[in-house]
């Protein structure tokens, strides 16, 4: 296979040149290559061809809740996104607190459009009482623990499950939410919920278990991953500890780089979400801190709801989002030195009111920075290296497993969420133009995606 | 009110009508909140008659859907509707079988489907009746929903703050229009945090030029007062009274949990109470105003209660005429809220 005519993007940099795969591995990157007899050709003009994209934090609600997503609905979903490997998280029912459980999502991935590696729970039953057996789970390859959903609200019990951690070569992620302080929020605690009297979850709740989980990491020399951060506050709290040079890594979704609390003007629940949208200025400073390396990685918390429980009352409504489908163009639009937009409500994604940013290439990424945050940075974090192009940070070389999106940065498309692969319909997207566009994605050096359709 | 007939769109088909609302003060500004006073004026008139009743909205059906607790309220909306000769349904919902089994949408299009013209909504969640508003082809009123909104009850309360400074004055009631409340001095005092009492009268006086004060301890006032018309916020009610011309109670919500708010509703009454030595602090014009029901001896005095100054009364009686005035405007035929439409619907032109 070969894959025509693109600019070639990864961490050393960007080259026109054609991709040849065979046996699953690049075999050759050069401009003007012979076409082999009878290979298959994938037209990349005017496209970015750069290693495939890893989601650190996806929800593919199997087993337990396939009526809102499956592993094979949820990775095609990825694979269209341009993912090449997802992270599924361990919050399903049952959760992954097993091996049986997490050999059953292994199985069912085994078969699907995008590598579907599994995250495993911190305590049992995600209940932040005992710990669950991570060394049992880190035995099949699990190397992310978490709780998500909620976060370990024992401190005792986090130090201890880090300290265990340290031994096993994972990391432990965390959902950082106070109970306590988020007790009954339904969205941001501010001037938006004050108005609409919905009760709020202040900016406090996370970022007190950011503070205590920053000082079990120094204190246990542990290996911490804070999950999608939200406010201004947190990331300067991750700043710091990596100036300390603690392992801390954080990641952000791409709807807290674009959205915010305005949103929930009209209560609508598909703006529901945990962390919840903020404020502008935490839109801005979250931007700030993935151009300035605070954060490793934009992850989507993919969260698919089934509508009859979207649409409800929003206190009654489940909190989460879809992602995997419109990540790629939202950060790109957040972050890209092109961002010109994605149509937002209120303001623009790219220019002014959120970032207050403009077109200033300072704060702003190329998109092999932008892709860096999608993609190798993220699959450093979840162990996934070797097999998202390689060890030294995704190159796209002879020799690296064929894992590949083609993107077309220019294409603008609307969301439309009957037809988004997910078996849920909210996104918060629906009925806006995006500008960029996954067309291509190569899993193991087979097309799975050609021409944004799915083919399998 | 949002919305209103929808106008011809450019490609032919013709719009479906869009029913009117009233989920917000905020939809009303201080012109909207001028028409609905005005537009009761006759309604109290109406009121007064032998047979209180008109035929103004003969035909047209008018589902209250409660699905939280309310007396009041809900008789309120009922007689208004039977004295506009509207056909009523009484429609309740326990929030908590809802929560367990079918869904609000389903109740609610389940009723819409029978013909309603109208759904007079209470509902523990903020927000509800929005959303009932968009699942249904109907007009929605909100008749109170969670710590968001109750916006006939600020109507009536301007209602009634209107009538009693006519009277001050010494003119009838019609002759007054809003400037009236240009300047006034309102204290709200109490559990502003989860009351949509004091969000929707806010709304409305910050919309007529009032200047208003909140009274309460920290943690009964929300958590943000960003984008609010309020002039000052105090803990000190006794240094508040002698200023105002009215003091707003509101009403300590201790079976919704308020109680954790506080050290002790002994202590709130202490410091928040209007008991009569606080009251005697009141300039004698001074109006003292509670939406009820009361809770005497903690957030007001039983004899404070009964002094001519409070008009907690006067405020459920004008209830029924300000109902009878926003389901008038929301579902009498288009322009009859002009002088002569309103005039035929009351029956004062001979029907």
């Amino acid at each position: 296979m070969v894959i025509r005519g693109g600019t070639v993007v990864d961490a050393r940099g960007e080259r026109v040149a054609d991709v040849v795969i065979s046996g699953g591995v690049v075999v050759d990157v050069a401009p003007g290559v012979d076409i082999p007899r009878r290979a298959t050709v994938l037209d990349a003009a005017g496209c970015l061809v750069a290693p495939g994209l890893v989601d650190l934090h996806t929800h593919l609600r199997q087993p337990g809740a396939e009526e809102a997503e499956t592993v094979e609905t949820g990775a095609r979903s990825a694979a269209l996104g341009g993912y090449t490997a997802i992270v599924a998280m361990p919050n399903t029912d049952p959760p992954v607190d097993s091996a049986a459980v997490a050999l059953e999502v292994l199985a069912l991935g085994d078969k699907a459009p995008c590598r579907v590696a599994v995250a495993g729970a911190i305590t049992m039953g995600r209940a932040g009482e005992r710990m669950a057996p991570m060394g049992e789970l880190a035995a099949l390859g699990v190397k992310i623990f978490t709780d998500d959903g909620t976060g370990v609200q024992d401190g005792g019990l986090m130090r201890r499950a880090l300290e265990y951690a340290r031994g096993l070569g994972v990391t432990l992620a965390q959902h950082c939410e106070d109970a306590a302080l988020a007790c009954g929020g339904h969205m941001h605690e501010g001037e938006w919920s004050s108005r609409l009297g919905v009760p709020g979850i202040p900016s406090e709740a996370e970022e007190l278990m950011v503070a205590r989980d920053i000082a079990l990491a120094r204190m246990t020399g542990a290996s911490l991953h804070l999950l999608h951060l939200s406010t201004a506050r947190s990331a300067a709290m991750v700043a710091a500890a990596k100036a300390e040079g603690l392992a801390v890594s954080a990641e952000v979704t791409p709807h807290h780089l674009a959205l915010t609390h305005a949103e929930l003007a009209g209560y609508d629940p598909v703006f529901k979400v945990n962390p919840p949208l903020r404020t502008e200025a935490d839109v801005a400073a979250l931007r700030a801190a993935c151009v300035d390396g605070t954060i490793d990685a934009v992850a989507t918390d993919h969260a698919p709801h089934p509508p009859e429980r979207k649409e409800d009352t929003l206190d009654l409504a489940p909190p989460g989002m879809l992602g995997l489908q419109t990540a790629l163009p939202v950060v790109l639009a957040a972050l890209g030195l092109d961002g010109d937009g994605g149509e937002r409500r209120n303001g623009s994604i790219g220019n002014g009111s959120g970032g207050g940013d403009g077109g200033d290439s300072r704060s702003r990424l190329s998109p092999r920075a932008v892709l860096g945050l999608l993609s190798w940075q993220p699959a450093r974090i979840a162990g996934l290296s070797r097999d998202q192009g390689g060890d030294q940070g995704g190159p796209v070389e002879p020799g690296a497993p064929a894992n590949l999106c083609v993107v077309d940065p220019g294409c603008r498309w609307e969301v439309d969420p009957a037809r988004l692969a997910s078996r849920s319909r909210n996104t918060p997207w629906a009925g806006r133009m995006l500008t960029g566009r996954v067309r291509h994605t190569i899993l193991r050096g087979e097309p799975v995606v050609v021409d944004a359709e799915a083919l399998r | 009110m949002t919305g209103s007939a929808g106008g011809e769109p450019a490609g032919g088909e013709p719009a479906k009508e869009r029913h009117r609302h009233l989920l917000s003060v905020s939809e009303l500004g201080a012109e909207g909140i001028e028409e609905v006073l005005r537009v009761s004026d006759a309604f109290v008139e109406v009121g007064r008659r032998a047979i209180p009743k008109v035929p103004a909205l003969r035909g047209r059906t008018i589902v209250t859907l409660f699905a939280e607790q309310s007396t009041r309220t809900r008789l309120s909306f009922e007689t208004a509707a039977k004295r506009l000769s509207a056909d009523v349904l009484s429609f309740s919902v326990d929030s908590s079988s809802v929560k367990k089994g079918e869904s609000l949408r389903d109740t609610v299009e389940t009723v819409a489907a029978m013909g309603v013209d109208a759904f007079v909504v209470r509902h523990a969640s903020a927000g509800a009746p929005a959303a009932v508003a968009r699942w249904v082809d109907a007009s929605v009123v909100n008749a109170g929903d969670g710590w968001h909104e109750h916006p006939t009850q600020a109507l009536l309360d301007c209602y009634t703050i209107r009538e009693a400074l006519a009277e001050r004055a010494g003119h009838p009631v019609e002759s007054v229009g809003v400037e009236c409340f240009a300047g006034l001095r309102v204290a709200i005092v109490g559990d502003v945090r989860h009351s949509r009492v004091a969000r929707s009268l806010i709304l409305a006086l910050g919309a007529l030029g009032s200047v208003v004060t909140l009274v309460a301890p920290g943690s009964l006032l929300p958590p943000s007062l960003e984008g609010w018309r309020v002039a000052d916020v105090s803990y000190d009610l006794d240094a508040v009274l002698p200023d105002v011309d009215v003091c707003y109670l509101l009403r300590l919500q201790t079976e919704r949990g308020t109680g954790a708010f506080l050290p002790s509703v002994r202590e709130y009454s202490a410091s928040y109470g209007l008991t009569s030595r606080r009251a005697a602090r009141l300039r004698d014009d001074a109006l003292v105003m509670h939406p009820g029901p009361m809770n005497r001896g903690v957030e007001i005095a039983d004899d404070v209660a009964e002094l001519p100054r409070s008009v907690v009364l006067r405020q459920v009686s004008n209830g029924v005429a300000v109902r009878m005035a926003v389901l008038f405007m929301l579902l009498a035929s288009p322009g009859a809220g002009a002088a002569p439409g309103l005039a035929r619907s009351l029956g004062v032109d001979g029907a």
